[in-house]
This record gives C-alpha cells, sequence and structure tokens, in this order.
C-alpha cells in the first residue's frame, strides 16, 4: 500500500479491512517520522508506546469491535495540546519535564477514533511566533527548501504534514498558526470557528483566540479530522453546542450560487507578484466553475495586527503566570532553597524559564492591562474587536466566503526576520482577523513560487459555515497548479 | 482633645465559603479534613490546558444570600481575573468579580444595645479560594484543598461607628447564612472571614480618615477587640499630630494588638480583566423569584414572629431564634404542649445547659422536641410535679426515653388524692409533736416550710405541693 499517498479514510479502510495491520501502518510512519525528522526537526518528543495503541487497533479489529473513521490512522500532534503520559512544553523550558496526567479533549476524540499518536510536534514558544524559531527545541526546516522557515507557530506540523512523517496533524490557531505554516509549506490547515473545537488541555496562549485544527495533505482529510475533533465539551465552557455536521459526506465541488468575496483591502496592499499571481489564478479557476465572485471590504483591517497583539498579549500575559516554578516545570536551579525570597525565586525561575519573545508579550500584556492603561488599550481593542464582527457580518451579506492570501509573501529564510519583531508580526495582516472574530479559516495549497516554495489561498466563511469553505478549498485543490507537487524529501 | 472628639468608620468584608459539595470551578470535593492536597485535581492546581466549569450550585448559593441580604441579583454577571502572583495561587490568578458582581445594593438590620441599626451591602461577588501555604521552619508546603473552594464576599457599606456594632453585624450575617443553609458559619475552620476596614475622623469633619483593612479575624470576639484596638491605635497617632498610614494589618490575639502585614506601597495592581474562560452568568428573571420564593424564613422575621405569637420577651426571642435549629425545636416542643412560654424556659435553661455541658448542637440532641412537649403537657395536666419534672427531664436526657414511659416505669405520677396526703400530713404531724407545740405557741416562727419538707420527703416528692400546703394550713389551725 502507497501509504504516503493515501488518504485518511484509505488508511483505515484498509486497516479495518485488514489489508495492513494497525501496526504495520505505524511502524512504516514512525520510522519515517524518525528519518526524516533528522533534519527537519519537526518533532520534539516520540511516542514509543505507539506500537501498543496501534495493536490494540488490530486486537479489536480481529475480534469485530467497530472501531472509529480514524482506525489505526498516525497522528502527529503540536506540543500545545496535552497527550496524556507524553511530555507537553509548549516549546518552552519553562514546561521543562511536565507530563500531564490527561489528554486534551482534541486527541482524546482523536484516540476514540481509532488514531495512533506518534509524536509531539514542535512550535514557537507558547504559539508566539510566525516562523518557528522561537522554540527551545530549535528551529524547523522547511522541507521544501531547507533555507526557509517552515512558518509558525504550528510549524512542527506543518513540516511534518508536508513530508509526511504521519498521515495527519493538528496545530492550534491564535493569531494564523494554522493557516501560514500550512501556507508555507504546501499542506492543508484549518482554524474552525471559535468554539468548535474543545480548548480543554490545550495549552492556552490567548484563551478568546485558539483553536485546535487539523493540518493534512487533502481537503478531505481536513473535514474528516475536522469532524472527529469538533463538538460540545462540558470541560470547555465556550465549546459551542452546535452540531457537527457530516462535512465530509457533504463536500462539493459544485460552485453555482456560491459567491466569494475578493478581499479589497489585500490587492491594495503590497503583495509579493506570485501571491497576487496566485489569488489572481484562483479567483479565475472559481469563475469557471460557476462560483461568482464579488469585491468585498473590510476597512478596519489595517487594525487587525494591532488589535490582535494587545488581546493576545494581555491574555497570555495572565495565562502564563501560572508557570512559577512552585508546581511543576522548570524551577530555576537555587543551591540553598531556604535562604531564596520569595520575589527572586519567581523572577529567576520565569527570567531563565521564557523566551525573549514569551517575555517580550507577558511585558506588553502586563502593561496594557495596568491601571491607567487598561482602558486605552485592552477595552478599546475590545471594541474595535466588536467592530470587525460587525464588518465581517456585512461582509457576509453579499458573500458566502471570502477569499484572500494567506500572507503577502511566501516562506522567509531562517534567521532573517527574528531581530526585527515588528515585520514579523507584520506577516499576519490576513489572518488575525479571523481569530478577532471567531471565524473559521483555511488555508489551502495553490501554487509554488517562482523560488519552488509553496503558496495556499485562504478561504473564510461565517460562523460555523465550515461546510461552504471546505467546499470552495475543495474545489480549488482540484485545480491547483500546485496538485501533486512535492517537497524534495519526497 | 479627648478620643470623644473622634468618630470610627468601620466597614466590613466577610469572606462565605460556600459549602456546594464540589468546587467552584471543578469536580474535586469540598471536604475540610481530607488528606493534604487530596481534594485536588489538574484543573484545580492549574495545570495546563485546564479550564474552569462554574458550579451552578454556587451561583444558586450566591443568589439565595444575596436575596437574603435585601441585594439586587444581576441577570448577567462577569467573571474576571484577578492576577497576582503567590504561591498558594495556582494559576497565578485568582477568578473572582470585579465590575460586575451578581449581587449589589442590600442590607442588613440588628439591634446593638437595644437600638435598631441598619448596615447597607455594597455588593456581593463569588469567587475562588486560594490554597493553604504551610511554613514549617525554612520551607513552605502548600495545601491546595483549599484553591477553588467556592465563595461569597460581602461587602458592607462604611456604615458603622463601634467595635459591637461591627461585630454585630457578622453575627447576623452568620446567622443569615447559616439560616440558608449555605454556609456552616464555621470560622475555626475558616468558612466565615472578616476583614474590617476602620478609619477614624474628628466628629466635625465630614472627609473619612485613611483607612486600615484588618485581614481575615477569624471570630467575633477579635473583630471586636481588633477593631477596638485600632481605633485607639488611630486616634493616638492622629493626637500625636502624626497620620494613618493605609496599610493592611492583622490580628495577635496573644498580645491583643493588630500588627502591619503590608503597606499600601507595596499594595498590587491586580490587573484585572474578564476571565475568558467562562462565559458571562446569565440567570432569569424566573429561576431569581423561584429561589426567592424558597427563601425559609429569615432570622429577624421570625424573631418577631416569635414576639407577637408566642410572647416571648426580646430577650427569648432573640436567643430562640439565634440558631436556626434551635428556632424549629421550639416551635415543635410548643406546638406539642401549647405552652409556648414553658417550651422556651425548658429550652433555655435545661436543654441548652446540658447541650452546653456535652458541647452538642440542639439537632444532635437525644431528646426530641415531641418528648420535651409532652413533658411539659404532664406537668400542666398535674401528672407530675415541677419538682419530679426535673428528675423525668435528666433521664429523658440520658435515656432518651419518652416521659410518659419513665413516669411509668419509676412510679412518679402525682399524689392528688387529698385523703392519702392528709394521712401523710398527720403521720409527719404525731411525728413532730414538739415542732407543732412550738409553731402553735408562736414561739418558734418558720416551721411551715418545715413540715411541708417532711411530708414531700414522706411522699417521695409525689405529692401536689398545692394540696399539700393547704392541708397542712388546715390541720395545724384545728
Amino acid at each position: 500500500m502507497d501509504l504516503v499517498n493515501s488518504s485518511l479514510t484509505d488508511i483505515s479502510n484498509a486497516v479495518k479491512d485488514q489489508k495492513i495491520s494497525a501496526e504495520e501502518v505505524a511502524s512504516f510512519f514512525f520510522k519515517r517520522m524518525k528519518d526524516l525528522n533528522q533534519s527537519l526537526n519537526a518533532v520534539v518528543f516520540e511516542d514509543e508506546n505507539f506500537l501498543s495503541a496501534a495493536r490494540v487497533i488490530d486486537s479489536k479489529i480481529s475480534k469485530g469491535e467497530e472501531l472509529g473513521p480514524l482506525a489505526g490512522v498516525p497522528f502527529g500532534i503540536k506540543d500545545m495540546l496535552c497527550v496524556r503520559n507524553l511530555p507537553a512544553t509548549a516549546g518552552s523550558k519553562i514546561l521543562q519535564g511536565f507530563v500531564p496526567p490527561y489528554d486534551s479533549t482534541a486527541v482524546a476524540k482523536l484516540k476514540n477514533a481509532g488514531a495512533v499518536i506518534l509524536g509531539k510536534l514542535n512550535q514557537d514558544e507558547f504559539a508566539m511566533g510566525s516562523s518557528n524559531e522561537t522554540s527551545i527545541q530549535g528551529a524547523v526546516q522547511n522541507p521544501w527548501n531547507n533555507k526557509y522557515v517552515p512558518g509558525g507557530s504550528s510549524g512542527g506540523s506543518a513540516a511534518a504534514q508536508a513530508s509526511r512523517m504521519m498521515a495527519a496533524t493538528l496545530g492550534t490557531d491564535t493569531g494564523g498558526s494554522i493557516r501560514q505554516p500550512a501556507s508555507f509549506c504546501g499542506v492543508v490547515g484549518v482554524k474552525p470557528t471559535y468554539g468548535r473545537v474543545s480548548r480543554y488541555g490545550v495549552i492556552a496562549y490567548a484563551s478568546s483566540l485558539d483553536q485546535v485544527g487539523p493540518m493534512t495533505s487533502t481537503v478531505e482529510d481536513a473535514a474528516l479530522t475536522l469532524e472527529v475533533i469538533s463538538g460540545f465539551d462540558a470541560k470547555d465552557s465556550t465549546s459551542s453546542q452546535r452540531a457537527v455536521p457530516e462535512w465530509t459526506r457533504a463536500l462539493s465541488k459544485d460552485l453555482k450560487g456560491i459567491r466569494v468575496g475578493l478581499l479589497k483591502e489585500c490587492m491594495r496592499s503590497s503583495l509579493h507578484k506570485d501571491v497576487e499571481k496566485s489569488v489572481e489564478n484562483s479567483i479565475d479557476e472559481l469563475k469557471k466553475m460557476g462560483a461568482e465572485i464579488v469585491e468585498v471590504s473590510l476597512p478596519l483591517i489595517e487594525y487587525a495586527v494591532p488589535v490582535y497583539y494587545l488581546i493576545a498579549a494581555c491574555e497570555a500575559s495572565s495565562n502564563l503566570a501560572r508557570y512559577d516554578g512552585v508546581k511543576y516545570g522548570y524551577r530555576s536551579d537555587f543551591k540553598n532553597l531556604s535562604s531564596v525570597d520569595l520575589e527572586t525565586f519567581y523572577s529567576q525561575t520565569r527570567g531563565e524559564g521564557f523566551g525573549a519573545e514569551v517575555k517580550r508579550r507577558i511585558m506588553m500584556g502586563t502593561h496594557a492591562l495596568s491601571s491607567g492603561y487598561y482602558d486605552s488599550y485592552y477595552l478599546k481593542a475590545g471594541k474595535v474587536r466588536r467592530l470587525f464582527v460587525n464588518q465581517y457580518k456585512d461582509a457576509f451579506k453579499q458573500c458566502d466566503v471570502i477569499l484572500s492570501p494567506v500572507t503577502a509573501a511566501p516562506a522567509f529564510k531562517l534567521g532573517e526576520r527574528i531581530a526585527d519583531p515588528l515585520q514579523m508580526y507584520l506577516n499576519d495582516i490576513f489572518t488575525t482577523s479571523t481569530n478577532l472574530a471567531g471565524l473559521p479559516g483555511m488555508s489551502v495549497p495553490f501554487s509554488l513560487s517562482t523560488d519552488g516554495l509553496p503558496i495556499g489561498i485562504q478561504i473564510t466563511a461565517n460562523h460555523f459555515d465550515e461546510q461552504r469553505m471546505l467546499n470552495v478549498a475543495w474545489a480549488l485543490e482540484s485545480v491547483a497548479p500546485a496538485k501533486g507537487k512535492r517537497p524534495h524529501v519526497f | 482633645m479627648s478620643s470623644n472628639d473622634f468618630e470610627a468608620v468601620i466597614g466590613i468584608e466577610i469572606h462565605v465559603q460556600l459549602n456546594t459539595k464540589s468546587k467552584i470551578f471543578s469536580s474535586d470535593s469540598t471536604t475540610f479534613d481530607s488528606g493534604d492536597n487530596e481534594n485536588t485535581s489538574p484543573v484545580s492546581v492549574g495545570m495546563p490546558g485546564t479550564l474552569p466549569v462554574l458550579n451552578k450550585k454556587a451561583v444558586e448559593f450566591a443568589v439565595k444570600t444575596g436575596l437574603a441580604l435585601g441585594c439586587n441579583v444581576s441577570q448577567k454577571s462577569v467573571f474576571a481575573r484577578k492576577n497576582y502572583f503567590y504561591p498558594d495561587l495556582p494559576k497565578g490568578y485568582q477568578i473572582s468579580q470585579h465590575d460586575k458582581p451578581i449581587c449589589e445594593g442590600g442590607s442588613v438590620s440588628f439591634v446593638v444595645d437595644g437600638v435598631k441599626k441598619t448596615v447597607s451591602i455594597t455588593r456581593a461577588h463569588m469567587e475562588e479560594d486560594a490554597g493553604k501555604s504551610l511554613h514549617h521552619g525554612d520551607c513552605t508546603l502548600i495545601n491546595y484543598n483549599r484553591a477553588g473552594i467556592p465563595l461569597l464576599e460581602v461587602v458592607s457599606g462604611p456604615d458603622m461607628h463601634s467595635p459591637a456594632e461591627a461585630a454585630q453585624y457578622c453575627r447576623t450575617v452568620r446567622q443569615i447564612v447559616r439560616y440558608l443553609e449555605v454556609c456552616d458559619g464555621n470560622m475555626e475552620e475558616g468558612s466565615l472571614r472578616c476583614d474590617c476596614n476602620v478609619s477614624v475622623k474628628r466628629k466635625n469633619e465630614s472627609t473619612l480618615g485613611t483607612k486600615v483593612e484588618i485581614k481575615n479575624v477569624n471570630s467575633f470576639r477579635f473583630v471586636e477587640k481588633a477593631i477596638e484596638y485600632e481605633i485607639e491605635r488611630q486616634i493616638e497617632v492622629l493626637e500625636r499630630g502624626e497620620s494613618i498610614i493605609q496599610e493592611t494589618r492583622l490580628w495577635d490575639p496573644d498580645k491583643n494588638r493588630t500588627f502591619t502585614m503590608r503597606v499600601k506601597e507595596d499594595a498590587q495592581d491586580y490587573r484585572y480583566f474578564p476571565e475568558p474562560d467562562l462565559l458571562p452568568v446569565t440567570i432569569t428573571q424566573e429561576s431569581i423569584d423561584k429561589i426567592r420564593q424558597h427563601l425559609p424564613e429569615l432570622p429577624a422575621n421570625r424573631r418577631e414572629r416569635f414576639k407577637s405569637d408566642f410572647g416571648l420577651s426580646d430577650h427569648d426571642a432573640d436567643l430562640l431564634t439565634s440558631e436556626r435549629e434551635i428556632a424549629d425545636y421550639f416551635e415543635e416542643t410548643a406546638s406539642a404542649c401549647k405552652n409556648a412560654k414553658a417550651a422556651a424556659n425548658w429550652i433555655m435553661s435545661e436543654l441548652l445547659r446540658e447541650l452546653n455541658q456535652g458541647s452538642k448542637q440542639i439537632q444532635e440532641s437525644s431528646l426530641k422536641p415531641s418528648d420535651l412537649g409532652a413533658l411539659i403537657r404532664l406537668i400542666d395536666e398535674g401528672t407530675i410535679s415541677g419538682k419530679i419534672a426535673k428528675t423525668v427531664f435528666q433521664e429523658m436526657w440520658v435515656t432518651g426515653k419518652s416521659p410518659q414511659e419513665i413516669v411509668k416505669e419509676k412510679g412518679l405520677v402525682q399524689i392528688t388524692d387529698p385523703q392519702v396526703i392528709e394521712a401523710l400530713v398527720e403521720q409527719v404531724l404525731n411525728e413532730n409533736s414538739q415542732q407543732v407545740a412550738a409553731h402553735k405557741s408562736g414561739a418558734k416562727k418558720n416551721l411551715f416550710g418545715y413540715f411541708v419538707g417532711a411530708v414531700m420527703k414522706a411522699s417521695k416528692g409525689q405529692a401536689n405541693p398545692d394540696l399539700v400546703n393547704k392541708i397542712i394550713q388546715e390541720k395545724l389551725k384545728s
């Protein structure tokens, strides 16, 4: 069986039909993962118990037990998500040695559906970064060109998926952390509607923005994975009670009557010529397939990055306060604890445990929340956020989905922007507004740049309308010039 | 200038521990005497990725309390994060309520030194408790069992002016939450903790003085003593021409004084912001009304009813309504014997004394109110004398038997047959002929009581005392 090129459903069916065992599938990918990871550095913790998990699937099959849609399908999980008995560090030294005794709900749902976890994937520290260069476990290489970043913060998931170390992966997206690396690495990445997927067990960066989503090789795989991990969770008060539709079964390339909104503001901004061309081509293809193209406007989009960085930093400054060296994770090596005062204990532990970018955001957030600044920063950012929601509401009166670039340019080189945080932040111009409005958005691979780097197209839909977003992406995928193109590691 | 020229201004924050079975944001148990860190889970120790889920019972208890304190209950209230670092605070922030608390604007009335006093309630908000740091020499251990226990912080207006008023306010709030059965009010276990805000100002001045907070006072007596000390201290400082430092102080019960915990300069900026992990708390007017309908009769109302329905004095009504269980016991006893005054007296004198001696609560009493009522009925019907009744009561207290049973078993029925008593009187007078002579001649006075005592003794206390008196008088006259 050509496992590397098989869909999740094909793998699962083959395992269920006993054409191949879950053990064989898992062993194949585990070996591939180990081999490829030596250069890519996408995997930070391997699950040495993957075989026993696979054997459980096989034994259930031999007993004739009913199995879920991901039976025997190997997954990689971003380190941001807790997987029981595997380390969870969120790419940070401060969580060194922490092993959660619980599964995040998304991972528990994967396991319930029969998935086999192979390992934890690299990421920017606490998901703060757009290049996967802020991880304590080191930078990840882009499988298409090892001089380039894979994007971030889910850079490990994107690189692992692009090189097909496993059948599918999970990432998290707070301001574009799934969609941007998906675009840079040529994989499908979905950020669902806020509330679709439980955040329980997902290490918090910015609680009101964080969402878990699939990063896969195809739209169909993404739809299936999303279907498995979505749904109300009593452990997450912000998860939605809405029923989860059968997206995979309802996938359709029929775009007749679908109104695709082209974001006016993005075409005005200075796009890389390859990205511009890619957007234009995608519009032409959609027209050919019967979609109606309308121009829509989000005049406030230029404020998305500052508003996002305020809200995210404020929430992060509080979310990361629990990492204090008292209960778990890293504690500074105090020779004689009894002679250390509390403030030194904290500042030394946190000073050593957090990286520069995380500290920068904790400081920004702490400042913006402090008395005298709260109204002009956090409160005002919240008001602008509501305006974003309203602008999208208006836009979705004119169209069903919005099409835009994911980023203004393809992947940049390792080390190119790490010293310039502002340049790095501007990467997120087209992705952050989706999170601020709580909308579903995804990146679907479309073309390759003249340098041979992947370029994705972003499709955003109205709240809980993942179906139309997936349909448009599925249609685009079928006509994408990059279809069938593989990075050099294949 | 004397201390009479000053006026104290006191406001109190009471942390009421709501006695739900599980914590406010997790399913951990709230049992008090569990082993160290036994009542914890990844959620309550703030492990990465865990999320709070609001306990609905805690909200119901908060609404109940708010209504009983006369507050407006908000249909929408918001949890906020109060950010500060301390090892016993697992997440680095406490989930509390800030600008949108669940209850606002109530009041509580009570009587101090015979004068009715009303104190306003500014607000009452829900929050989670922190863990407990245990300092052992040069190391500190933390027990997170308490982390996440639901609290309702009840904040009064700065309406009190004396230590006695403050203590009585605290007692009244405790009595109310105990009536509601939302808090056991156990101050030793920390189920109720008082923070006292005290300032003094010269009487002729209108602006308030600088306020000092005395934190975590754990008994009403200490509330009174700490405030008393603090008022005197502040007046002394002002009289020296110095000014009060805004600070947080603690009460040292051994040294009978307050001392500095931290001064305002160190005070934290808590950087409150709405808790993004929880939705706003919404309660429909319908469910608020439903909770209101099911509120029990509150102590103040019950006290008035006891006075008007049973003719009890202020003192007796106070005592008998001090605890809901005592009031219930009284009402059951009174209805069983149809003699409220006697029921009140028996409970206040005999029963409460026995309970105190055995350090028991009234609900633990082996003596049932219906039996106490039956005992009173036996007296009122003349079956036993009041004196015998005390013996029967003792027996009931020890054995838990009914009074009828005891009276029957021990043959304690009162002798009311005049012929039997007459025979006893004659026997006693015959045996004491010298005294009879002395009485009649007037040589000795006050022998009458002696004869009565001797007759009662001869009857083993069972003779009806009224008849004994009457018959002796008749016999001595002849």
